[in-house]
């Protein structure tokens, strides 16, 4: 149920998280070491304006591709079609984006 | 009707990137409500951090690391498959490339636990 | 794998129609040199004059003989018994992804219409007063075309396709590397109108490589490619702003 339109959220998508998810898996591989504590990622990340705009275009992007991963595991495992497809792919893009945002604030904004 | 036979390597890339995005996205909201506890109880926050030393916390992670670079892995492949004009022998050779970094990834990941 | 010591087959065949399919069993005599349509033939032959079923050419060139065999699409007059047998048991059935008509015949219908949809049709620039066009063969455009001119619509690869039993108005491998081929024709004009075809909800960007399509195809054609072509080509108009989609 994918249009050009679609296709090319999700590639682009896919493309601009592929350094960051990089970047992710690096900066947790170096944090865990020692084991971690809520103080210590707060030091790393409060206020910082860096780790706002990585993690901040993470989940935009990650919104919009799991939305649309999601929206064809819907409609070819679980035959949604019509309305509820549209319907389904925004509220699941839209949800991810509010409690992304808020992880995001929660961690370099307080 | 039996289900056609589905032996044939690409057709399990196919499965392994389906599944692992599936798994990931049901993650997903798990991860940022955690996240999000900074903001409203960190004392919740970091009493799931300190349980989060226990050793089956840590193979769940690294389950997780191994979903996400199977994931996008995968999804390298795929698009220099669909998007560069390559030979088969090239893509074999990028299927080969991705394995490589799974396992490179994976034994990174085990030296940080 | 030689099966000498098998006297007779035990052969289900899925019989009826699409709504009420039932799994009927034959014991059909084994021969030393036996294809699907041989076992087909004889059931037919021998056991149940109302088998419906199709073949023509019976040598592996007009792809009307594909079926499910052992969940697989495949070819019945060039799938050897030996190749697919388990222990003595196999079974027939009408191909996926289509409606089944009776037994082992199915509604083309869709595939063809599918066909048509993805715009896989000759759209000319000249008319028959102008001197033939030439077409070099050896320019990448025509190489990429001729990779996928040998279909002959069999439809295994459409049977074959996981995607089109998830996304019923998926154009499907087949209807997509026709348009493909026709886009690489040097003759062809309107490129934009195939893309625009192939760019929809149902199009080419519904494929996700898993290619079943090139796996199963008796021909050795590439359909997964094809359609990588159509991705690429598609996304390059979608960055030039020339899309309608």
């Amino acid at each position: 149920m994918l249009d050009l339109k679609l296709y090319m959220a999700q590639r682009i998508s896919a493309m601009i998280m592929g350094p960051l998810v990089l970047g992710h898996l690096a900066v947790m591989i170096y944090a865990i070491q020692g084991g971690l504590s809520s103080a210590e990622i707060l030091s790393r990340t409060q206020g910082s304006i860096f780790w706002f705009v990585f993690y901040g275009t993470f989940v935009i992007v990650v919104s919009v591709h799991a939305a649309i991963g999601m929206r064809v595991i819907m409609h070819e495992w679980l035959g949604l079609k019509g309305v509820t497809l549209p319907l389904f792919t925004w509220s699941l893009c839209l949800i991810l984006l509010f409690m992304g945002a808020r992880a995001v604030t929660a961690v370099t904004l307080l | 009707m039996k289900a056609p036979a589905r032996a044939h390597p690409l057709w399990l890339a196919f499965m392994l990137h389906r599944l692992s995005g599936l798994a990931l996205a049901l993650f997903l909201p798990a991860h940022f409500w955690l996240l999000s506890l900074a903001l409203t109880q960190p004392q919740r926050l970091d009493s799931f951090l300190q349980f989060a030393e226990n050793p089956i916390v840590k193979i769940a992670e690294f389950g997780l690391v191994l979903l996400l670079s199977v994931h996008i892995f995968g999804g390298l492949r795929l698009l220099a498959l669909e998007f560069m004009p390559w030979s088969h022998s090239q893509k074999t050779l990028a299927a080969g490339a991705v394995g490589l970094s799974l396992f490179i990834s994976t034994i990174f990941l085990l030296q940080a636990l | 794998m030689q099966q000498t010591n098998i006297n007779t087959l035990e052969v289900t065949v899925q019989r009826g129609t699409h709504d009420a399919p039932q799994d009927e069993i034959f014991q059909v005599p084994a021969y030393e040199n036996q294809t699907i349509l041989d076992v087909v033939s004889w059931i037919q032959h021998y056991a149940d004059p109302s088998l419906t079923y199709r073949f023509a050419c019976r040598v592996g060139m007009c792809g009307s003989c594909a079926m499910m065999v052992n969940g697989e699409p495949r070819w019945a007059c060039r799938t050897h018994v030996n190749k697919v047998l388990d222990k003595n048991k196999m079974h027939i059935a009408p191909l996926r992804n289509l409606p089944v008509i009776k037994d082992l015949a199915v509604d083309m219908d869709p595939f063809f219409d599918k066909w048509i949809q993805a715009e896989g049709k000759h759209h000319p620039t000249q008319t028959r007063n102008d001197p033939i066009a030439p077409v070099q063969p050896e320019t990448a455009a025509r190489v990429e075309a001729n990779a996928g001119i040998e279909c002959i619509n069999c439809s295994i690869c459409y049977a074959a396709c996981d995607t089109v039993a998830g996304n019923p108005d998926y154009l499907g491998p087949a209807a997509l590397q026709r348009a493909w081929t026709v886009f690489n024709d040097a003759k062809n004009e309107s490129k934009q109108v195939i893309l625009d075809a192939v760019s929809g909800a149902s199009g080419c960007h519904n494929c996700h490589s898993m290619g079943s399509c090139t796996h199963y195809c008796p021909n050795d054609l590439d359909p997964m490619s094809a359609i990588s072509g159509l991705k690429r080509e598609t996304a390059k108009a979608f960055f030039k702003g020339r899309t309608n989609a």
